[in-house]
């Protein structure tokens, strides 16, 4: 009985959402979505509200977690900014067999498969960075390279950002004011009237969205809870394709030394060396490296020089 | 009076009822990148045996840890997608046309094209002329044939855990 009184009541509510589907009632739905650019904007007719209501319901779903053709714009547009401020290190050899590395770990990975697919690029700064822009397009310092003395450890490193990437934790960065921003525009786009105006508007919370991104990832740095997940991860992939997973370590004990205190890399981003080491240590154990000539000796003709 | 007005709302929560089971008989997801990769066994380095378009329906046959078993729409042949291929979202290339109206009324719809796009880009290039994007074009140009991952494994003495992830 009290099953069926509970089933009545979420029959009556459902029917009274059908039976309200039209004009004001779609408003209301657009309006608690947050504040309402449309209504601000004037008319709007039942037709576009119609609209609105339709594209509204894709969008709530979607914003938290932003369709993977989004992340894939927001992501160039965040690489076009961390290459135009490194700049690009172009030496075929060295980009050629990054991505060969970088794309088996990345088929590898838990999230393989992105709107544009991954993309590595060498960057010529001896500052000790790595980035990984939304989507699967990635950045390695020279600096951060002559941490690795093994592709084992290269590996280690691209493993590292495919899991940021994987997590989403540049679109993480994202403000939630601006999350909100965009959804009020996009359903005011809905309804197909995709102005100027609105253009203009989702432009400035595109742009705002890009410097939340990578303020995060070149000053301030991900929280460290995000690292260890992505140091997590790392060992899982790296573990599946064959390698290592202590090239990490070796990594960062090479880091440990090379870092400069009150340096604005990985000094000022990441947890200490250290304090990862512990962490990484307590899921793989210890573990001496080896690694077949074959190996070593394309890691050295591709990096020696680097 | 009283027991008519209750009657009708019990009848549409059946109806529902009803709709929503017809529904899960066949399960249909979306390929949601521009590429996706039909695989001949649920693993990373599987045979590909199809490559799928953005917004391309399968209708799913089965799952093994991340990977769909699917049946792509008119390729005549099945394999396996990784999850991260897929949405359950039906994808929808234009806003506001007759497919947008299904999808909204089942409440699974992703607009493509919407949102962050291709506009959206050009007019942040022209609001930041400073910033160039060349180099993120060459990088999106750098691309690694799937037989050249095979052939790295090998040379590099890598042996894959097998199944788990792709």
């Amino acid at each position: 009985m009290k099953t069926f009184r509970g089933a009545t009541a979420i029959a009556f509510l459902l029917a009274g959402l059908a039976a309200g589907g039209s004009g004001c009632a779609a408003m209301e739905q657009v309006a608690q979505v947050g504040t309402s650019v449309a209504q601000s904007q004037g008319v709007v007719t039942g037709d576009q509200a119609k609209s609105i209501m339709r594209s509204t319901t894709a969008v709530a779903r979607s914003l938290e977690d932003f369709t993977p053709e989004q992340e894939y714009y927001i992501g160039r547009s965040v690489g076009a900014v961390i290459v135009n401020r490194y700049k690009p290190y172009p030496n075929a050899q060295a980009n050629s067999y990054l991505n060969l590395l970088g794309q088996t770990l990345a088929q590898a990975s838990d999230r393989p498969e992105t709107f544009g697919g991954y993309h590595f690029l060498v960057l010529d700064s001896d500052e000790i960075n790595a980035f990984a822009a939304p989507g699967g397009l990635i950045f390695v310092s020279r600096g951060m390279l002559r941490c690795c003395r093994s592709e084992d450890a290269v590996a280690a490193v691209l493993a590292h950002e495919i899991a940021h990437i994987q997590f989403r934790h540049g679109i993480q960065s994202i403000e939630k004011s601006r999350q909100t921003q965009a959804l009020t525009i996009l359903a005011a786009e809905g309804a197909k009237t995709f102005g100027k105006k609105e253009l203009a508007d989702l432009t400035k919370t595109f742009e705002g969205s890009i410097t939340d991104i990578t303020s995060t990832m070149i000053t301030n740095g991900y929280s460290r809870g995000f690292e260890q997940e992505a140091d997590a991860s790392a060992v899982r992939t790296l573990s599946r394709v064959g390698y290592n997973p202590n090239a990490l370590v070796a990594m960062l004990r090479e880091m440990e030394g090379r870092l400069k205190p009150g340096g604005l890399d990985f000094a000022k981003t990441h947890p200490s060396p250290a304090s990862r080491i512990t962490d990484i240590e307590s899921i793989v154990g210890r573990a001496a490296l080896t690694e077949p000539p074959a190996r070593q000796e394309r890691f050295r003709s591709a990096m020696g020089n680097i | 009076m009283k027991r008519h007005f209750s009657a009708l709302p019990v009848f549409l929560l059946v109806l529902l009822a009803a709709s929503t089971t017809a529904g899960d008989a066949v399960k249909m997801m979306s390929v949601q990148v521009k590429q996706g990769e039909v695989r001949a066994t649920p693993y990373f380095l599987g045979k590909i045996v199809a490559t799928l378009s953005y917004g391309d329906r399968v209708e799913v046959l089965g799952s093994k840890e991340s990977w769909f078993h699917v049946s792509p729409q008119g390729k005549g042949v099945t394999g396996w997608m990784h999850a991260s291929a897929l949405s359950e979202k039906r994808i929808v290339l234009k806003a506001g046309g007759k497919d947008a109206q299904v999808g909204a009324s089942s409440g699974e719809l992703a607009l493509a094209g919407k949102g962050f796009n291709a506009d959206v880009e050009a007019e942040f290039k022209t609001r930041n002329r400073n910033i160039d994007f060349s180099w993120i074009d060459r990088m999106q140009a750098m691309t690694v044939p799937p037989e050249r991952i095979a052939a790295f494994l090998q040379e590099g003495g890598l042996v894959p855990a097998q199944g788990g992830g792709k």
